[in-house]
């Protein structure tokens, strides 16, 4: 089933390199979780296509670049202007950079947060306080049968850690902001999230990946978030990546007894994109929103499997992932639902609409329900198809001319989307970042 | 100079002829209705004229405004004055119907020339196209059509009609599906847009709207070609009499409504 073992060997003497550095640093468990995760990534390798998870996406370019860890900086050169375009104009928020998957204090800025909220880099928690993360780091996205997490667990260096205590809400949201730096040789960076809300808390945090010049490197992130009783969240993901660059991400969560969380995921750039976000209903009355949008173009892929576990009965999860595919891009959605055995009263739909605006590109939709239980109410469905050509008749008629008409039609396939964004600055930016991104030049800003 | 020469006009789709031979001359301030059995030729040549590139025009000509509409792109057309209420308009989900209308109306006047409307004066114009047809303020806000009912949806036609005030206005079967309190509606709206710079072509099934709007002439389109032409009287007669008639004159055997 794996291939390219040069590759995988690659990084194994990476690991084994750099390992007398970081066993001087480690406690005693992360040692343990890293040895554990090579000898898992050495024992997976990199899947082919003929593996069920992958069987769209063909991870050949991936296994056979060279990539070398990125270097450690703070990103100089990187001054807090250049961040503008990645950033939310006026949002009032705590924003967290990472360059290269490593905290950079120097770009970041805090906001008076409640007492005993905690955003900050991972790696100083581990170094300073890392009882606070063993019960949650590498338990809930577990790497047994995952290549991609094993290797991000093995290489855990820094990511953001997010910390909001019982009973307290954030009034605002949390940037999180990864950079790549990218450089004349292909690099690879592992950053490593951990967020927990506990019991009653809500909070908004947006994670960004983004890349201010272009170039080929190579992000693997994996985002676990605890979500406890009565707790909500609102997640964004926005992804701007090189084209040229390589994301993998994984975003496992697990939600309490009625919990809330919203996610939306805004993948714009990347040249190979995977995106896999799982959620486990862990208590009864649990309640998701997951939303995506997908633009692409050129010879971008984006690939997204998303796992919804009901495994508590109660629970409601709403999935709705559109994708807008141009040029000789592709595009994959897999939705998985599993209704476990005793999840009664689940109710679960979901939803994947695609719209191809050329000849070349590709889409492959594979929604997937699974149900133990016999008291549900589950539906799924999908459909691809292109731009109603009635429509932009009808349009034309009214004296619209072709182009406009089609961006419109465009936008407004995007829009349904972009308006479940419940914050304002980060709504626009998205609205801006769509109508940018329109096949047909600029729509006027009035569409908004 | 007529507003709209229609001289000789064949159009197929696919294989399958469906206009053999129509002359409809309009001028500026008249009402001309359009009338004929189902699958005579009514809609079609309210698309040819709109610009509906699903029919091929195989022969003949259109002059509208003394130049040549055949060549013209669907968007010109409207930028020039002409105007289509659709038999059924089409639903554009995600679309603001002030947004729509506003795009619209600014894309025609660039073309003329004219300043972009602002809000203020774009919102008057609106306030009095709603009122003409009772229309309320939530419906701007709604997506184009989306889940309207068949009457809302050919109010709304009027209605665009009303904002956009053109020159010429092809009105495909209007009135089809609507009851009779949505109808007169309708009927007032297109009655106080008549005048002496616009003209109106009224495509229908039935004689139910001349009821309301009385056409300065009516055309009997059968098998592709205007059978007959006549004043307001003919409406009644067709009525009475049915389409069997004519189509006979036509020389096709009735189609037995």
């Amino acid at each position: 089933m794996a291939v390219a073992v040069p590759a995988v060997d690659g990084y194994v003497s990476e690991f084994v390199r750099s390992s007398a550095d970081r066993s001087r640093r480690d406690v005693p468990w992360l040692g343990d979780l890293r040895k554990v995760a090579i000898e898992q990534f050495a024992r997976l390798g990199f899947p082919t296509i003929k593996h069920e998870e992958w069987k769209y996406t063909n991870l050949a370019p991936l296994a056979r670049t060279p990539f070398r860890p990125a270097g450690v900086h703070d990103g100089p050169g990187i001054v807090g202007e250049k961040l503008k375009p990645v950033t939310f104009g006026m949002l009032r928020c705590t924003q967290l950079v990472f360059v290269n998957g490593r905290h950079a204090s120097r770009l970041s800025w805090h906001r008076p947060l409640p007492a005993g909220v905690r955003a900050t880099g991972l790696a100083e928690v581990l170094r300073d306080d890392p009882m606070v993360v063993e019960p949650h780091l590498g338990r809930h996205a577990r790497s047994d049968d995952q290549t991609f997490t094993a290797l991000n667990t093995a290489f855990i260096e820094d990511g953001a850690f997010v910390h909001v205590p019982k009973g307290t809400v954030l009034e605002e949201p949390i940037h999180l902001l990864f950079l790549s730096t990218p450089s004349a040789e292909p690099t690879v960076s592992h950053p490593r999230n951990l967020v927990v809300l506990g019991p009653a808390s809500q909070a908004t945090i947006i994670e960004s990946y983004a890349s201010l010049e272009d170039g080929s490197y190579f992000t693997n992130a994996v985002t676990e978030v605890v979500v406890g009783e009565d707790a909500v969240l609102h997640r964004y993901k926005v992804g701007r990546e090189s084209e040229q660059a390589y994301h993998i991400a994984r975003t496992e969560m697990i939600q309490g007894r009625s919990s809330n969380v919203t996610s939306h995921t805004i993948s714009l750039g990347g040249g190979f994109v995977r995106d896999d976000v799982n959620t486990r209903f862990a208590g009864e009355g649990g309640e998701l929103s997951l939303d995506g949008l997908y633009m692409l173009g050129g010879r971008q892929l984006f690939d997204t499997h998303t796992k919804i576990d009901h495994v508590a009965p109660n629970c409601t999860s709403r999935e709705l992932y559109k994708g807008i595919l141009d040029g000789a891009s592709r595009g994959v959605f897999n939705g998985q639902i599993f209704v476990r055995k005793g999840a009664q009263k689940t109710v679960a739909r979901q939803t994947n609409k695609n719209l191809l605006l050329s000849n070349e590109a590709f889409v492959d939709s594979t929604p997937g329900l699974e149900i133990l239980a016999d008291d549900v109410k589950c539906n799924h469905g999908s459909t691809i198809g292109q731009l109603a050509e009635d429509a932009i008749f009808y349009m034309r008629t009214r004296g619209i001319d072709e182009a406009t008409a089609r961006n419109i039609l465009t936008y407004a396939f995007a829009a349904e989307i972009v308006n479940l964004v419940t914050v304002a600055s980060v709504r626009l930016k998205m609205n801006e970042l769509v109508l940018s991104r329109l096949p047909y030049g600029r729509v006027s800003k009035e569409i908004l | 100079m007529a507003l709209l020469e229609v001289r000789n006009l064949h159009a197929r789709v696919k294989d399958k002829e469906i206009l053999k031979g129509v002359d409809l001359t309009v001028n500026l301030g008249e009402v001309h209705a359009i009338m004929g059995p189902n699958g005579s030729g009514k809609s079609t040549l309210a698309q040819v004229l709109a610009g509906r590139v699903t029919f091929e025009v195989t022969e003949g000509t259109v002059t509208y405004d003394g130049k040549d509409l055949l060549v013209m792109k669907p968007e010109d057309r409207a930028r020039e004055g002409l105007f289509m209420a659709f038999q059924y308009p089409v639903e554009i989900p995600g679309v603001g119907n002030a947004y729509f209308l506003k795009a619209a109306v600014n894309a025609i006047r660039k073309y003329r020339g004219e300043p972009e409307l602002d809000a203020m004066d774009f919102l008057e114009v609106v306030n009095e196209g709603m009122k003409l047809l009772g229309l309320d303020e939530s419906f701007m806000k709604r997506s184009l059509n989306d889940g309207f009912s068949g009457g809302e949806k050919k109010r709304n036609e009027i209605f665009q009609m009303a904002v956009i005030r053109p020159r010429l206005a092809i009105l495909d079967e209007t009135d089809s599906g609507l009851d009779i309190d949505a109808l007169r509606i309708v009927a007032n709206g297109i009655n106080s847009l008549r005048g002496p710079d616009r003209a109106m072509v009224v495509v229908t099934h039935y004689a139910r709207l001349l009821e309301y709007v009385t056409p300065d002439f009516i055309h009997v389109l059968a098998d592709g070609r205007i059978v007959k032409s006549g004043g307001k009287e003919l409406a009644m007669e067709l009525e009475r009499k049915g389409y069997g008639w004519l189509e006979e004159e036509a020389g096709r055997p009735p189609s037995g409504r």
